[in-house]
């Protein structure tokens, strides 16, 4: 027998333990959406570059459609074997003129005549980005943490109906007021996201199913107190009035913009929520539950304390948004209210794949391609769901990160994997 | 049929999972592939079978190179695979099972069930298996299952038989039944590949011996050789086997258990009337094959689960109906038996791992603002002290090695005084210098002063480290005895046997392990080496 003195501890295979054996009925509470879960987790895994690309390929795959829809380049290829080049001139020009008049609605307007007006884009951007940044931001502390929150549809309008109610019903001084409708938003939207929370840390329940009919009772419940009562204008639309001066949320850069202090405030939660999930015991208790529910009730963490406590969080932001959007823009409140904000909030949070930072960069996007529509659609005649298009394909490479890497002939990261995972 | 594997490497990566490997299994000849989890057996198993596409080398059946792209195909060419965990469908019988996927159809194409049992009966008068073809798995014992698995491979005309650590489920006696089978079919000329790390079976069975280590083939043996000589080439250097300890100096300190009933989701029993004490400074082991609600109790005693009847009291406290937290809090110390789902967060640093359960108090947070210096300051401690092999505290933990995992969870729960500390598996999976780390470190704990736990399947690790030694059967604690008892009544009482019948029987009956030692040992007295 030969012996090579070797050191036993250096790099080995990775192979899984001989045996797992029988689990007992812990199984039994793990949540049947565990495939819903692990999309989750892959888009939150991918890299940064996956994402970036995520959104070229976007704007690529958007360039084509724009030039099928356009005009010119139709009716230059009813002779493209004749005359090639006009075709592909016609698309440049209408794909180029998109994505131009995109930008100068979204960031910059370099044909506008003073620098006032030509800066104004950007600041549109970031008020319609105010709001997302909230509700993601949200979410993503959810998604993080193991729960796929839908709610923050729900939540947003919940949070902007009870900003709406102090807004126009009390009369406080100037800061109290706005604080009051602000601290009345969060609280209404804590208390909204909570009921799922609750009721999935006591009964099992699916916080996807519960969030989704949530957003429905929120939606009915306002249309219900818009036409009937203390939120009702009078008239038939179901409309409220507009706030009170003092409740409104003061504007940054005066009349000429209508960009707020919400942005200010929503810049301040992305740092609060940074410091909770990173430097916090509550954040690290947040992380743990959300990536290992097992060993974190092992650890002593009471695992259903934590889903409470993060959909109340989330429902605190979202409560926000919708504080924002009624107190910095809107000033009245309908039904529509919320417009798709919540929904795109899932988006912006797995585009920034849940980390504050990645969150607002990704809703100063949204933010952008929703400023900047309505004046890709006047000047360019660009359709304005074009910008629709763009999201979806954006979400559709976000949670395909193989897709992408093999468009773009990316190396695929996954280290070799437990060498028994299909033995055991 | 004669199988041969040449120059056979498998990549991962970096990683050389095998590194050219040549083996020639000759029909009618047991062959044992010997080496420490991770070392690349089954990696190569998986490559035979046709699971992975090796990167190099070449199959031959016959002296004839064959490619399988699957299963199926190595199947077809003649080999079959008993995997570790059992690929059955618990609620099929034992017929529907042995020809699923290859069903014996008639008219219509229905399935021939009759054609089926048949199968089975003739398969199981050959070898004498005594497997009931009408059977449901889930109603069959472990032993009677793996059966049923080997069925399936010779229903498949299987001429060379793979076994992934058969062992590691069955008890002594079942292991014995096992090893006869093993012997019965090499006699047929079935030629059979028992993949093992139990130097105690391969000596008791194995023709040849080839011993791997990390991905390469470092040496062959026979069964003459002693356990001691096939470890060192198993590992690389010499290792002790057995534990140091001294006889069990009894301390204040005293855990008990009495009228313990857990029951699971259906309202099944899995803890029935468990009732034991230790005190401090002893080491009870609770052994017990797989599934005989060692889990369950642990998991009760940690206030993961709440028990339906009886109590469990630490040095005068009450903890049933604490939280997990309040537990731990008053001097708990656990590893759970599946380090990667209950004891380890994969994704965290091993330095969050570390604090996982301390991480919200002082010194590693203030309020709720955590001191990170504190905890990096504190983790690098704890590395050093357990000696972690890790770039950094910051490294991610799945990217250490099982052992290095272990290590960790060992600091983090021995890194404050406790007045019980609890492991169920604490070995599983590890390598033979991990496992020497670990076994000292619980004996320390043990000579310490605390009341020490130890849950494990294993026998040698039961006899090694238990001073005191109760076995779990079905839910109840079927006896408890002295920890010098004999293996083969250890053994019984797994299967179910009360202590004064199983040391009977066992007197009568020697199992063939128990045999093999003897005769070990004579030889061992005989030419010290």
């Amino acid at each position: 027998m030969t012996q090579e003195p070797e050191n036993p501890e250096s790099p080995v295979v990775p192979e899984q333990d001989p045996g797992t054996g029988a689990r007992g009925n812990r199984d039994a509470t793990r949540p049947d959406d565990q495939w819903l879960r692990d999309a989750m987790h892959r888009m939150l895994t991918s890299n940064w570059l996956v994402t970036l690309l995520a959104i070229v390929a976007a704007l690529v795959i958007s360039g084509v459609l724009i030039a099928i829809a356009d005009e010119d380049v139709r009716e230059a290829s009813t002779y493209f074997f004749a005359r090639p080049l006009d075709t592909v001139s016609a698309a440049w020009n209408s794909v180029a003129g998109a994505y131009a008049s995109l930008f100068r609605g979204a960031v910059f307007d370099f044909q506008a005549p003073t620098l006032a007006r030509a800066i104004r884009p950007i600041t549109e951007t970031m008020v319609a980005a105010t709001p997302l940044i909230f509700a993601a931001l949200g979410l993503g502390m959810g998604f993080r943490s193991g729960l796929f929150n839908i709610g923050a549809q729900g939540q947003v309008l919940m949070g902007a109906a009870a900003a709406t109610y102090v807004g126009i019903t009390w009369s406080l001084p100037v800061v109290v007021h706005v604080v009051m409708a602000v601290i009345a938003a969060m609280v209404v939207g804590g208390l909204w996201a909570g009921i799922a929370g609750f009721l999935k840390a006591r009964t099992g329940a699916s916080e996807v199913i519960v969030t989704i009919m949530l957003n429905w009772i929120a939606i009915w419940l306002v249309t219900y107190l818009l036409t009937t009562t203390v939120l009702r204008q009078g008239g038939s639309r179901p409309i409220s009035p507009a706030v009170g001066e003092n409740a409104r949320l003061p504007l940054l850069f005066g009349e000429g913009f209508r960009l707020h202090w919400g942005f200010l405030l929503a810049l301040g939660a992305a740092a609060l929520v940074w410091w909770l999930m990173e430097r916090s015991t509550i954040g690290f208790k947040f992380r743990a539950v959300g990536a290992n529910m097992d060993a974190a009730r092992t650890a002593g963490i009471n695992v259903n304390m934590i889903f409470v406590f993060v959909m109340v969080t989330a429902g605190i932001l979202a409560g926000l948004g919708g504080a924002a959007q009624i107190l910095g823009t809107d000033k009245t409140l309908q039904a529509g209210s919320a417009g798709s904000i919540g929904f795109d909030a899932i988006t912006v949070a797995l585009l920034g794949r849940s980390r504050p930072l990645g969150t607002v960069l990704a809703a100063l996007l949204f933010g952008a391609l929703r400023a900047g529509s309505p004046l890709m659609q006047t000047v360019s005649n660009t359709p304005i769901d074009i910008v629709l298009v763009i999201q979806a394909v954006i979400v559709l490479f976000i949670a395909a990160p193989p897709l992408v890497r093999s468009i773009f002939f990316l190396p695929s990261p996954d280290r070799p994997r437990r060498v028994k995972e299909v033995a055991a | 049929m004669k199988l041969e594997l040449r120059g056979i490497t498998k990549r991962f990566g970096d990683l050389v999972a095998n590194d050219r490997i040549d083996l020639t299994f000759e029909p009618g000849r047991i062959h044992a592939l010997l080496g420490e989890n991770g070392a690349g057996k089954s990696t190569l198993m998986n490559v035979l079978y046709g699971l992975y596409t090796p990167d190099e080398g070449q199959i031959l059946v016959n002296s004839e190179p064959v490619e399988f792209a699957g299963p199926g195909q190595a199947m077809a060419a003649g080999i079959g695979m008993v995997h570790q965990h059992f690929m059955l469908v618990p609620v099929f019988t034992v017929a529907e099972n042995v020809v699923l996927g290859h069903e014996p159809t008639g008219p219509l194409g229905l399935i021939g069930l009759d054609r089926a049992r048949a199968l089975v009966r003739d398969i199981s008068a050959r070898f004498g298996f005594d497997v009931d073809p009408d059977a449901l798995i889930e109603d069959l014992p472990v032993g009677v299952q793996q059966r049923v698995e080997i069925i399936k491979a010779l229903s498949r005309d299987a001429e060379v038989l793979i076994l992934d650590e058969p062992t590691a489920v069955l008890t002594p006696q079942e292991t014995d039944e096992l090893i006869e089978i093993m012997r019965q079919l090499r006699d047929a000329g079935t030629s059979i590949v028992f993949i093992t790390h139990k130097l105690r079976e391969v000596r008791a069975i194995a023709d040849e011996i080839t011993v791997i280590r990390r991905g390469k083939v470092v040496g062959t043996a026979t069964a003459q050789d002693t356990e001691a000589e096939l470890a060192s080439l198993m590992v690389g250097r010499a290792v002790s086997l057995g534990v140091e300890k001294a006889p069990a100096q009894l301390a204040d300190g005293e855990f008990t258990v009495s009228g313990l009933v857990v029951t699971d989701a259906v309202g099944r029993r899995v803890v029935d009337d468990v009732g034991f004490t230790v005190r401090g400074g002893e080491v009870l082991a609770i052994a017990g094959v797989q599934g005989n609600g060692q889990t369950e109790l642990t998991e009760a005693i940690l206030g993961l689960r709440t028990p339906i009847a009886g109590s469990i009291v630490l040095d005068g406290t009450e903890l049933t109906g604490l939280s997990v937290n309040d537990v731990l809090d008053s001097g708990v110390g656990f590893v759970p038996e599946d380090r990667s789902t209950d004891g380890l967060i994969g994704s965290f640093s091993v330095a969050e791992n570390i604090i996982l359960d301390q991480h919200d108090r002082p010194p590693y947070a203030r309020g709720i603002a955590m001191d990170l210096r504190v905890v990096r300051e504190r983790s690098e401690a704890f590395v050093e002290e357990f000696d972690v092999r890790t770039p950094s505290v910051e490294a991610p933990i799945s990217t250490l090695s099982g052992g290095n995992q272990q290590k960790v969870v060992l600091a983090r729960e021995m890194s404050r005084p406790l007045k019980l500390f609890i492991a169920s598996q604490p070995t599983r999976g590890l390598d033979v210098g991990s496992i020497e780390f670990v076994h000292k470190r619980i004996v320390a704990e043990r000579d310490h002063g605390t009341p020490v736990i130890i849950v494990s399947t294993e026998l040698d690790e039961v006899m090694a480290l238990a001073d005191r030694i109760a076995v779990m059967y079905r839910g109840k604690i079927i006896g408890i005895v002295g920890g010098d008892v004999d293996r083969d009544v250890l053994g019984l009482m797994m299967a179910g046997v009360a202590p004064e019948s199983a040391e009977q029987e066992a007197a009568e009956h020697p199992t063939l392990l128990h045999e093999a030692d003897v005769i070990a040992d004579d030889q061992q007295s005989e030419e010290p080496s």
